[in-house]
This record gives C-alpha cells, sequence and structure tokens, in this order.
C-alpha cells in the first residue's frame, strides 16, 4: 500500500508539473514510454449508472454500481488480464478507459495526463493511442460498409496518420497483417466468417499505430479451433508492434495463456491482482480459488486429483451490494469482520515482507495460500 | 416443452439486414450455413472467385426471384410512364368535350387505346384519355408527398432516438400530439385555408399530419443502432456525430424506413383521391382520379365506367406500391418470412 | 468417391431396459435447402446411449451436433429441412417412422430437451410455477392445486432456495443459473428416459457453470437415466461424460470412453482441439492451432472433410472419405468403444 502511495505522490507530481496547453499535452501524449514503465495507470475508478424513474421529470431512486473503486498498473509491453463473471465491471471499465463513458470519480492517467478531464484534439491523440477490439465480430463492424471502409475509417478520422494517397495501400498492408487476403479489400463484412471478422476487427485496431489496445472478450464468441488462431495473433502483433494490452475475459484458461499480470475483478472491484503464477498457483483470496477450481479442465485425470470449490448462490445485485466485503454472502470464511470492514487491495499481513509468490495484492482479510490448480 | 431454437436456414448473414447472433458457439444450421456462405471463398489467403456483395446486391437478388416485386413493379412503371408521358398511351386530349355525341356512350372494350376504350363520361370527355393523364396528379402527390415525409419524419426521428433526452421527450409528445389528428381530417382542414389548391398545397397538407410513422420507426431503429457495437467502435476511433449519424447509423436505418415509406405510398394516393373526392383537393380543370370519382357519383346508375375506370385504376396503383413494399421488406430483411 | 456409411456403432452399451440401447441413432442424414443450395449438415451419424449413461456430443458451430438433437426431438423446422436417410430408434422404435401424435407423446415425456438460453426458452408473462405446473396439468391432468404443489417439489428437487416463496415469480427475475435450474426441473418434470442438453452452461459463468452440471448429474444418477451432452467445451465433457462423440462436418469422426480421448486422441482433429486449447495448469508458449476455417456445409471438400485443414492429409485423403475404423492397440488387442473416421489413424493413436 505504501508503495502504491508513493506511486500516486510521484504521479501527482508530473501532472502538476505539466503545462496544460492542448499542444503541450499532445507533445507529452506521443512521447514514447520505457518498456517496463506504467503506461496506464487507473486509481479509484468508480462509475455508478444512475437508476432513475418517471417520465418527464427523472428521478434517482439508486444506482449500479458496476466499477467501485478499481485501480491498476499498466506496464508498457505487457499483457494485463482482467478477469471476472458477468456483471462484475470489467467491461465497464474497458469503456471507461477508452472514454466511452464518463467516470463518476477516479482518474486514469496515460503517460501522466488524467484522460477522463481530456476533450477535444487532447481527446482525440489519446483515442489514437488506446484503441479496442471489440467481443463480437457479427456486431462491431458495420455491416453496409465494405472492409476496405472499416479499416480505412481510422485514417479518415485521424488524417494526420497517413496521406490520402497512401490510404489503400495502408488498408492493404493491414489485412496482410493480420492474414487476411488483401484482395479482400472490397468484400463487405458478412462474406467472412467469425474468425476472420475478428482479424479485420483487429486490423482496425491496428491501424493508428497505437500504444495499448484494450480487448474485450476477443475470442469468446469464435469457435474453439479458431480462437488459437486469433490469440496466436494478437501474441504475434503484441511482440511486431510493441503493444501493451488489456485483455478482459472470462475464461480463465486463456487468460493465463495470454497475460503477464493478471486481476481478478468481483462485483465492481478489485479481488486480487498479481503475476500470472502469483494468481494461478498462489492464489490467496477466497474468490480467485473458487473461479479456478470451478474450470473446467479438459483432461479427465488431472481433474479427478482437484479440490473443487463449489459456491453457493448467484452473484448479488450490483445495485445493492453487500456492505464490508463484497463476496461475503458466498464465501465459506466469512466473519463478523468481513460485513464491517471493507478489505483493502493490499499485500496481506501475513505475507507482508516475506519473497513468497502468496505475497502479492489481495482484498481479503482472511487471506491464505490455497493450491487449486493442479500443477502439470 | 418449448419448441423453440429451430434453426433459421436463410443465411442470414447473406441478405440479412442485421446478422443472427447466436455468438459462435451456437451450433444451429444458421451458423453452419453462414459460415458456410462465405467460406464458398475458401480459407484465409487464398484467392478467391467470388465477387464483393454488397447487402444491397444481395437484396436485389433476393428481389430478382420474387413474382410480387416482378408483378408491381411492372405495373409501376406503366403507370410513372403514364403519368411521365401521357400521351404516349393517348392523343386524345382529357378536357375535350363532346357532349352532343359521347354523352355517357359506354366502354367499347375491343377499341384498345381508343379515345372510346373505357367510353365517355357525363361531360362527353374521354375516360380513358381522362385516366391516363390522372395517373400525374395521384402519382406525383404520392412521390412527393413520400419523399417529404420521410425527409421531414426521419430528421424528427433520428434527432429524437439518436440525442436521447429532453429532445427526445419533446419530440416524441410532439409526434404523439400529431397522431392524434387523423390525416384526412388535418388535411380537410389545412387545406380550407387555401383558396387556390394545386398538387402542391395538397402535398404539403399531407405532409403536415403524414410524418410521425415515419418518425417513429425512425427513432426506434436510431436507437437500436445507436448501442450497435459498430457504433461504438466508431466512437473509440473518435468520430463526430456527424460521421456517426451519416455514416454508420443512416445507412443501417434506411432498409425499415424505405419499407414503411413504400407501403405508405400508396396510402397518401388514395388519401389524395379522398380529398378531391371530397372537393376540398384538387379541383376541375386539374385531372386526378379523385376529381373524376368526385364528378361521376352521380351518374354511377346510368354510367358506372365512369366512375369505376378511374377508381380501378386508383386502387391498382395502391395496390402495387404496397406490394411493392411488400416484396422489399422481404428482400430486406428475411428473418420475416 | 466410395461409399463408406458406417454400420451402427457395435460396441458394448449399458442396455436399456428391454435389452437394446435407449436410444440408437442410425446413418441419419439431415440437409437444408437453402437458396444458395443444399446445405448437408448431418451426414450419415451413429450413436446411441443406454439409460444412465451419459454421451458427450462434441463439435464446433456447423458441425451438426446440435441439429442431430433437434432431429431427434422432431422439433426440426421441415422443411427447409429433410431428413432423407436414417433412423432414430427409441426402445427399439424408429421415432422417424411414428405419427405427429406418437412422437409428441413421447416428446416431452420420454425424451426432454435443455437448451442453451433459458431466458428465450421460458414464457416471460407466465409465472414459472405456471410453467412447470403445466407439464402435469396437460400430461397427467392435475388438478390447478395439486400441480403447483408439484411445481414446488421440483424447484425444491433443483435447488432452488425459497421455492414456496418463489414460485409465483417470472423468468426474468430470476438469476442464469436459476433459470437455467427451472428449464432442468421442467425436463425432469415427467421423469423422462432420455436428456438431451443443448450447451446447457454455456451461458452461464464458472462457478455457476459447475453448480448446474453438478446438479445434472446428479439427478442424472438418481432417475438413472440417459444424457446426451452437446458442448463444444472440452473442458465440461471430461467433467461428466462417459463417452465422447466428436463431430466434424455432419459426421462423427472419433469415439472413445472419456479417459481414452483425452490421453490418446485417434483423430487429428481431435488432437488439433486438444492442443488449441490453453490450459489452466500449464503456461505454454505458443498455441496450436488448426488452420484454416470449418468446411462449407454446402460444398463439403471431397474425400475427408478435414483433409483441407489436416498437417497430415495425404492424397487418399482427398479422395476418399475415411470410414469410422475401429481402432486398436499396437499388438491388435481390440479398444472397445474406440473408432476413428481417419485414413491413418494408426499413425495419429501410436505416434
Amino acid at each position: 500500500m505504501a508503495e502504491t502511495g508513493k506511486q500516486d505522490e510521484a504521479l501527482s507530481d508530473v501532472v502538476a508539473s505539466d503545462a496544460s496547453t492542448t499542444a503541450e499535452v499532445e507533445a507529452v501524449l506521443d512521447a514514447p514510454v520505457e518498456r517496463g514503465e506504467p503506461i496506464l495507470q487507473v486509481r479509484n475508478l468508480v462509475k455508478h449508472f444512475p437508476l432513475t424513474q418517471g417520465i418527464l421529470f427523472k428521478k434517482q431512486v439508486g444506482a449500479v454500481k458496476a466499477v467501485d473503486g478499481v485501480s491498476f498498473d499498466l506496464y508498457q509491453g505487457e499483457t494485463l488480464g482482467i478477469v471476472g463473471e458477468s456483471g462484475c465491471g470489467k467491461s465497464t471499465v474497458a469503456k471507461l478507459l477508452m472514454t466511452l463513458e464518463t467516470a463518476t470519480s477516479g482518474e486514469v492517467f496515460y503517460k501522466g495526463q488524467d484522460i477522463t478531464k481530456l476533450s477535444g484534439r487532447a481527446l482525440k491523440a489519446v483515442r489514437r493511442n488506446i484503441q479496442m477490439v471489440f467481443q463480437d465480430p457479427y456486431t462491431s463492424l458495420n455491416p453496409r460498409m465494405t472492409v476496405g471502409d472499416i479499416i480505412g475509417e481510422p485514417f479518415e478520422i485521424h488524417p494526420e496518420v497517413a496521406p490520402k494517397g497512401d490510404r489503400r495501400k495502408r488498408v492493404q498492408e493491414l489485412l496482410d497483417v493480420v492474414g487476411l487476403n488483401p484482395e479482400y479489400i472490397n468484400r463487405y463484412p458478412h462474406q467472412f466468417s467469425g474468425g476472420q471478422r475478428q482479424r479485420i476487427g483487429i486490423a482496425r485496431g491496428l491501424a493508428l499505430n497505437p500504444e495499448i489496445i484494450i480487448c474485450d472478450e476477443p475470442v469468446s464468441a469464435l469457435d474453439v479451433s479458431v480462437q488459437a488462431q486469433v490469440v496466436n495473433l494478437m501474441e504475434k502483433l503484441q511482440d511486431e508492434f510493441n503493444l501493451s494490452y488489456l485483455f478482459i475475459a472470462h475464461d480463465l484458461s486463456i487468460v493465463r495463456h495470454i497475460s503477464d499480470r493478471v486481476g481478478v475483478m468481483y462485483l465492481g472491484k478489485m479481488a486480487e491482482i498479481g503475476t500470472d503464477v502469483e494468481i494461478y498457483d498462489h492464489p490467496t483470496h477466497p474468490y480467485t480459488q473458487a473461479l479456478l477450481s470451478a474450470v473446467p479442465v479438459p483432461d479427465p485425470d488431472a481433474r479427478e486429483g482437484r479440490e473443487r470449490i463449489i459456491l453457493t448462490g448467484d452473484v448479488p445485485s450490483p445495485a445493492n451490494p453487500p456492505s464490508g466485503c463484497r463476496f461475503r454472502t458466498r464465501c465459506w470464511k466469512a466473519q463478523d469482520k468481513c460485513a464491517e470492514e471493507i478489505p483493502l487491495l493490499a499485500v496481506p499481513e501475513v505475507f507482508a515482507g516475506r519473497k513468497t509468490p502468496a505475497a502479492h495484492e489481495s482484498a481479503c482479510h482472511f487471506a491464505e495460500e490455497k493450491q487449486v490448480v493442479g500443477a502439470a | 416443452m418449448p419448441d423453440n431454437k429451430s434453426p433459421q436456414v436463410t443465411p442470414s448473414s447473406v441478405a440479412g439486414a442485421g446478422p443472427a447472433v447466436t455468438g459462435g458457439l451456437a451450433d444451429t444450421a444458421a451458423a453452419g450455413v453462414a459460415v458456410a456462405a462465405e467460406l464458398a471463398a475458401g480459407t484465409d489467403k487464398q484467392t478467391s472467385t467470388e465477387k464483393a456483395r454488397s447487402l444491397g446486391q444481395d437484396a436485389w437478388r433476393e428481389l430478382r426471384r420474387s413474382w410480387l416485386f416482378w408483378a408491381s413493379g411492372i405495373l409501376l412503371v406503366l403507370l410513372i410512364l403514364m403519368a411521365a408521358w401521357p400521351t404516349l398511351f393517348t392523343d386524345v386530349d382529357p378536357r375535350q368535350a363532346d357532349l352532343r355525341n359521347h354523352y355517357l356512350t359506354g366502354p367499347q372494350w375491343s377499341h384498345f387505346f381508343q379515345a372510346d376504350w373505357f367510353g365517355y363520361n357525363v361531360q362527353g370527355q374521354s375516360v380513358y384519355a381522362r385516366t391516363v393523364h390522372g395517373a400525374r396528379a395521384s402519382i406525383i402527390v404520392g412521390v412527393c408527398v413520400t419523399l417529404a415525409v420521410t425527409l421531414v419524419g426521419g430528421i424528427v426521428g433520428m434527432l429524437a432516438g439518436y440525442f436521447g433526452g429532453w429532445l427526445d421527450t419533446v419530440l416524441s409528445r410532439l409526434t404523439d400530439v400529431f397522431f392524434g389528428i387523423p390525416l384526412l381530417l388535418g388535411g380537410l382542414v389545412l387545406l380550407q385555408a387555401f383558396t387556390n389548391r394545386t398538387i402542391w398545397t395538397v402535398t404539403f397538407a399531407l405532409t403536415a399530419f403524414g410524418w410521425m410513422q415515419i418518425a417513429r420507426v425512425m427513432r426506434g431503429a436510431v436507437i437500436t443502432q445507436k448501442e450497435a457495437d459498430f457504433v461504438t467502435a466508431a466512437r473509440a476511433l473518435g468520430a463526430g456525430t456527424g460521421r456517426i449519424l451519416f455514416r454508420h447509423i443512416l445507412p443501417n436505418v434506411l432498409g425499415p424506413v424505405i419499407v414503411v415509406a413504400t407501403i405508405a405510398l400508396g396510402g397518401y394516393i388514395a388519401t389524395e383521391a379522398t380529398l378531391s373526392y371530397l372537393g376540398i383537393g384538387l379541383k376541375d380543370p386539374t385531372v386526378s382520379w379523385g376529381v373524376d370519382i368526385s364528378a361521376s357519383q352521380k351518374d354511377l346508375r346510368d354510367g358506372p365506367h365512369a366512375l369505376l375506370m378511374p377508381a380501378g385504376f386508383l386502387s391498382l396503383t395502391v395496390l402495387a406500391f404496397i406490394l411493392l413494399g411488400d416484396a422489399v421488406r422481404d428482400a430486406l430483411d428475411p428473418k420475416l418470412r | 468417391m466410395t461409399t463408406t456409411t458406417a454400420k451402427p456403432a457395435n460396441v458394448p452399451e449399458q442396455k436399456g431396459p428391454d435389452g437394446g440401447p435407449l436410444l440408437e441413432v442410425r446413418d441419419l442424414h439431415v440437409e437444408f435447402h437453402t437458396r444458395d443450395g443444399v446445405a448437408k449438415a448431418v451426414n450419415g451419424v451413429n450413436y446411441s446411449v443406454g439409460a444412465g449413461e451419459t454421451l458427450a456430443v462434441l463439435g464446433e458451430s456447423g458441425s451438426g451436433k446440435s441439429v442431430t438433437a433437434q432431429a431427434i426431438m422432431g422439433i426440426l423446422d421441415m422443411p427447409p429441412a429433410r431428413i432423407p436417410k436414417g433412423e432414430i430408434l427409441f426402445r427399439g422404435q424408429d421415432m422417424l417412422k411414428m405419427s405427429g401424435e406418437e412422437r409428441r407423446k413421447i416428446r416431452g415425456a420420454k425424451i426432454a430437451m435443455i437448451f442453451q438460453d433459458a431466458l428465450s426458452s421460458l414464457n416471460p408473462v407466465l409465472s414459472v410455477g405456471y410453467q412447470l405446473g403445466e407439464m402435469f396439468r396437460i400430461h397427467q391432468g392435475l388438478s390447478k392445486k395439486d400441480a403447483k404443489a408439484k411445481a414446488i417439489e421440483l424447484m425444491d428437487r433443483v435447488r432452488i432456495p425459497a421455492a414456496r416463496e418463489r414460485v409465483g415469480d417470472y423468468p426474468h427475475q430470476f438469476s442464469g443459473g436459476m433459470r437455467q435450474r427451472i428449464m432442468i426441473a421442467m425436463a425432469l418434470a415427467l421423469e423422462p428416459d432420455l436428456i438431451i442438453a443443448d450447451e446447457p452452461t454455456t451461458a452461464l459463468d464458472v462457478t455457476v457453470q459447475a453448480q448446474v452440471m453438478d446438479l445434472l448429474a446428479e439427478l442424472q444418477r438418481e432417475f438413472n437415466m440417459g444424457l446426451i451432452l452437446i458442448t463444444h467445451d472440452l473442458g465440461v465433457v471430461a467433467d461428466v461424460a462417459d463417452k465422447i462423440a466428436v463431430m466434424y462436418a455432419g459426421r462423427i469422426v472419433e469415439t472413445a470412453p472419456v479417459h481414452e480421448l483425452y490421453k490418446r486422441p485417434a483423430h487429428p482433429y481431435t488432437r488439433g482441439l486438444l492442443d488449441s486449447i490453453p490450459r489452466l495448469d500449464q503456461k505454454g508458449q505458443e498455441l496450436y492451432a488448426i488452420k484454416g476455417l470449418p468446411p462449407n456445409l454446402l460444398n463439403i471438400p471431397a474425400g475427408c472433410a478435414f483433409s483441407p485443414r489436416c498437417p497430415k492429409a495425404q492424397d487418399i485423403c482427398r479422395t476418399e472419405i475415411p470410414a469410422l475404423h475401429d481402432v486398436a492397440e499396437r499388438d491388435g488387442a481390440a479398444m472397445p468403444g474406440r473408432r476413428s473416421a481417419c485414413h491413418f489413424w494408426k499413425e495419429t493413436i501410436h505416434g
């Protein structure tokens, strides 16, 4: 916790020292970031969707707390996986980072600039550098546009990236990069299969040479045999273009495969975050443990040795989350303290100062290590 | 047992306005066939012989197979020719009256395309010539009202749907208020204010009270498309409102609007005739089916042909437009079948 | 092209009460007549399930796994679908030759189906209790009150908490997992002999998935039902199935007892699938990816449908459709229940 505090101070220094003219902001945004340095810093991000009543005069009667105080860093060149069940707020985080939704509170620092407060040209410059790949390859491409128009649209919106005469060539290059025939440029999306469409979506995301790509369940709508192709492609592109990925998914196996670090979300909060080994082999939060133990492993032999934690009940409504720890209603370890005190996301005291993979940030009062994934 | 999930075999992504999203996981035949259709080309990185087909071309492929489309299309082409160049069909002046020789003479069915083919009316004018020349007024009013209504209703619906909030509230309530006024009654009242009523005043009156349906359809379609992933994707790229509205949303909502407009076109033609019949629409020297129906009603028993011929053409025109609308709807949305 | 219509499986089965398997599908073909041509969705499928047995049918979209199930249930839209050939024997009787009335009696009462999307399978304007009770009122002629009591009993059985209070609730008031339980309760209502579950947990979250699969397995044991589990998820299958049939382009390409399949796949497609899914307990480098795309059902490749994507394809694969061979050990010892539709199954399984 202390460490994060210091980081925050350093961060605010950077922000304070920054001049605020748009041109300078843009210059800052276009400056490169060293590999391994944080490129995106999310601090206490909150998004509440108001619940209203009334037809003409709307009255707020409550709020869905989709994201409720989430903090994490994304380092240059890494892949940060975010996992969680439906309704945990992971997709809302993606929308907030893309500034497609306005945050209720909290900050998102991209190269030291709080992008939640930017607008106009500076925001456009941010958008050039943070791109997104969508879940559903069937709805994320405009059915009335050709592939060439879809992949070329980023250049029309940001004409400074590619001069007009070059665009067609650039689009064909991009098609080639994602493994599609450049001659397909005049085809329409409905002439492609799901996997091919997802490649088109990735090509659109790459068009502006972004530094960060936010992937919201990019393979979950695809067939198993096609998923691997797309995951491999994404890994190849990451190396080739030095990209940082925020990889949001509910499939824990794929997230482990592609991620360097993993964050586990539950009901709008981060339950646990750490490297893939820390999370998968040394989970300390009971929710992570239950989640991992529930994943079906495609190997009946490995399966039999595993202990399975089957949670009771469903995820509570984010409009009315439990007090204290949000997981306590389904947790087998819950005690009175869990209802009263919200556990902070920090290295648990039991592990503090010890050099063990279990010493990573986990938001549980009673964190303890438990092996749930059979080592193979 | 709920017997749902029967496979939709029409490959929705081939001709569908909106591809049915079952997700790649759902293993319906539709998914298989959809994949199949795209795969005619073969695998990635393989040159193919399949041509790029836009959804418009797909709709055309579908339309070509529809007898409804051909029947209504041929009929409409004839009617439009009639409206544009009536002299192609007859060289008789529709206003020329010869009471002495022709007062309510009956039709001569074997005299094709001649002045006395459909007989003469009470004024001794050729019913055939009047019917041919009357097409113009009806079709101009129908087409112009439809265009105007699509424009007005389209803009209102688009603004309400896209921007939402108070603008939506205001525009939607305004639409509701206008919906309360029947088209015919509104037209009647408004036209009273004009002493010199031409095709254009009638068009104006019908537009003033006819735009609401399109506005509603447009608003609904825009609200659906606004949430579509590809719109979000455009926003994520930094696209402005204009680009999102005209490049992404508009092309995707035109389908239902075109269908509603085509079907409504027939209704406007009928309304124009009704107004003229009531004596409040077009007026005599203008040749129009409504005017003729109105003029010959009192002679229904002595010379029914003078009323039935323009009335028959009116019905046929309305029917043709409605059938065309149906065919277009089927082509744009094969899921409806 | 040689015809290679496989013979019905001569694999030892767990027998149904009257000696034969509960359900047997023999050489089933299903086609869809579309504007673009004839899509051959199922091309000669054979499988059987005994009482108390779980058969998992594994395949990607377009493999024909759901279409086969719909043909069994008799809920295919015909036209455009057509069944040119094949038999579906339920307790030895061919359901395809039965009258509509006879089939209707079997459907629901003897064979029930669970769908992926519970929300759209339930009527939104009727209470859950009413929909559950409907089965009893229609099939058994129970009174409204008795039917409601039965509904509560069923909801208890699928472990919906506070069943008595919630019996009057509407589908949208339940969570996804609870709705899937209601679907299961509905399928169980008349204590059928066979349940067909089409991707029953795909729409659910991982933690809820485990609950629902456990419930299904437990109820199956309790009632000694046959279960056909249709899925694309190799992980879910590993948990509950006794035997697996892998489908590709409307054919079964491999059948095997569950443990065997994962240990030693005998078909390159199965091997490719197993290699292409990332593992939770291992962090691999690059994933193996099956190249290309699933075939066009309007135009299935000649020979083995998998040959254009197969790393081991030879000339024979492009000309001859492989039969579903019995698979044997290297020394010729029989491997019961194992079959593979690959010309080179020996090389595939024995390396």
